[in-house]
């Protein structure tokens, strides 16, 4: 919702919720729930602990190689999946099982494949991810107005400048969609992760709060992580506008 | 039928010709498009695609283009045969075609950017003809920010900045407002006068072809035949007006409308 072209009812509805956070947590009815400025403080220290460094660090790397993984392999069977019908019959019904699939489910598999460690947990994050970027990379591939392409043949495009310069660029709009719909999965694929399997790095902060009850810091990590899922998809929106705008002619 | 202001011709002549199309049929599973089509396009004029919707226009014209196989035939641009696109042969799209993440002038450097020529040069080449189109000062514009007329000027310009012999246009103003086409149809002649190229020109509109067009073929409904071959005689260097009014185009108008009013019952 936009007033006067600013976003100021979104803002202005967190700022109630966060006095509402407060005031719940003041009166010390809900022992699970601090005042909201108790969480703040909590989370100011726990971000220049060491420990938290050193989970950050862990939980960024399993899910930047995972989400990097999730995007090349996602774009590219994506790619193939629009201009190949045969390919698109073989791997389409996968594709729309698992997009919608409670992936949870499967980690203790995972585990069993690929061990307790850093390994699970990237492979997690690219199984949340992968899925919604190979369907929205498809649907922008197959929405390549034909003739696009056929301009790019009739002036001689080699294969690899078709894609390059012409059908890449023109489902960019899609794929970026994909990409960020991908990231917010990655990151529930980041933590549920570390959680079920390997109790590393954000998982074993998570754990370690939440059975010790320091509600606190339990908070804070929340709101950490939401916040950094919310930013990247934020980031990744802004981009897809501005494509959207040299686009808006399709 | 017998025609006083324009004069029909069997086969024209051969040796001439810059595109030779020679028994192209082409089925689309069932549908049966174009049947054993043999046609001359002569070097230097401007050929007109015209007959009823659906009758194969598109479908002959990318042919020609090598963007689609013919079922049987071949087709021949200066002697050689046709396998696929080729640098001598230009296509202008009903579409425009043009990407919207580019600039005008990277939209009509685009041919010489595939080609691997220098940055510098394509868009010197490419200021040329977008001058020449008359969007000089758009050139950094997006084709979002363009009208219909302005953006199918670029893909003109375009087709022009690759050098081609043989223009292919596809209704390149099926989606141009009337003022705005008639404007285009005026530069257009003015441009075929100029760059001497072969022109081959599909479009709906009687009128169009008439005005434009050095020869016009008439393609019979589906499976389409080549029913009809007239080369209107209309005085070119008239002015744009006093041609509309000149009484060899209005009688090569409704000639061509009694040859084709058959069809639209
Ligand atoms: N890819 C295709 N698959 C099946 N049928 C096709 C295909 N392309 C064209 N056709 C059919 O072939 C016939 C000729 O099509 P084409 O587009 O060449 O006609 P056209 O003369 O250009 O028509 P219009 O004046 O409407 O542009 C039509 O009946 C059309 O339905
Ligand atoms: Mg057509």
């Amino acid at each position: 919702m936009t007033l006067y072209g600013y976003r100021v009812p979104m803002m202005a509805s967190l700022l109630v919720w966060c006095v509402i956070w407060e005031l719940v947590g003041q009166s010390g009815l809900m022992f699970l729930v601090p005042p909201l400025s108790a969480v703040l403080v909590a989370g100011y220290s726990m971000v220049q602990t060491s420990t938290w460094q050193a989970a950050a660090m862990i939980t960024l790397h399993s899910f930047a190689i995972g989400m990097g993984l999730a995007i090349v392999v996602g774009v590219s069977l994506g790619v193939l999946m629009g201009r190949f019908k045969a390919v698109d019959e073989l791997f389409s019904i996968w594709v729309n099982i698992f997009v919608s699939a409670p992936l949870s489910a499967l980690v203790p598999v995972l585990m069993i494949l690929f061990g307790m460690g850093e390994t699970t947990v990237i492979v997690t994050v690219f199984l949340f991810a992968v899925w919604i970027i190979v369907l929205d990379t498809r649907a922008g591939i197959q929405h390549v107005p034909k003739s696009l392409i056929e301009m790019g043949r009739s002036y001689g495009a080699s294969t690899f400048a078709l894609y390059g310069k012409i059908v890449l660029l023109a489902a960019l709009p899609e794929i970026l969609a994909g990409i960020r719909l991908g990231l917010v999965r990655g990151v529930k694929g980041v933590v549920i992760g570390q959680l079920l399997v390997a109790i590393i790095g954000y998982g074993e902060l998570f754990e370690l709060y939440s059975r010790s009850f320091d509600m606190e810091n339990f908070w804070a990590l929340t709101i950490i992580l939401f916040a950094a899922a919310m930013l990247m998809s934020a980031a990744i929106e802004h981009i897809e506008k501005k494509v959207d705008y040299y686009a808006g002619v399709r | 039928m017998t025609l006083s202001t324009a004069s029909i011709h069997a086969l024209p002549h051969a040796e001439s010709a810059a595109v030779e199309v020679r028994g192209i049929s082409k089925n689309y599973k069932e549908v049966e498009a174009l049947r054993s089509i043999d046609l001359d396009f002569p070097r230097g004029k401007l050929t007109t695609l015209l007959g009823p919707s659906g009758c194969g226009k598109t479908t002959l014209l990318k042919i020609i283009a090598g963007l689609i196989e013919p079922t049987s035939g071949e087709v021949r641009v200066n002697g050689k045969t046709v396998t696929g696109p080729g640098p001598e042969r230009a296509f202008v799209f009903q579409d425009f075609a043009l990407m919207p993440w580019a600039t005008v002038m990277r939209n009509v450097a685009f041919g010489l950017e595939l080609k691997g020529m220098g940055k510098a040069e394509r868009q010197s080449i490419a200021r040329h003809y977008i001058a020449e189109v008359g969007l000089t000062g758009f050139e950094d514009k997006y084709p979002h920010e363009l009208s219909g007329g302005m953006r199918q000027r670029v893909g003109l310009a375009r087709a022009f900045a690759v050098n081609a012999e043989v223009l292919l246009l596809d209704e390149p103003f099926s989606a141009v407002d009337e003022q705005n086409r008639r404007k285009f149809q005026e530069d257009l002649l003015r441009l075929v006068e100029k760059e001497r190229k072969t022109f081959i020109f599909v479009t709906h509109s009687i009128e169009e072809a008439v005005y434009v067009s050095d020869r016009i073929v008439l393609l019979s409904r589906r499976p389409s035949r080549v029913s009809q071959i007239i080369e209107p005689k209309v005085d070119r260097t008239a002015s744009p007006d006093a041609i509309r009014r000149d009484q060899g185009y209005l009688d090569t108008v409704e000639e061509i409308w009694q040859g084709l009013k058959h069809y639209v019952d």
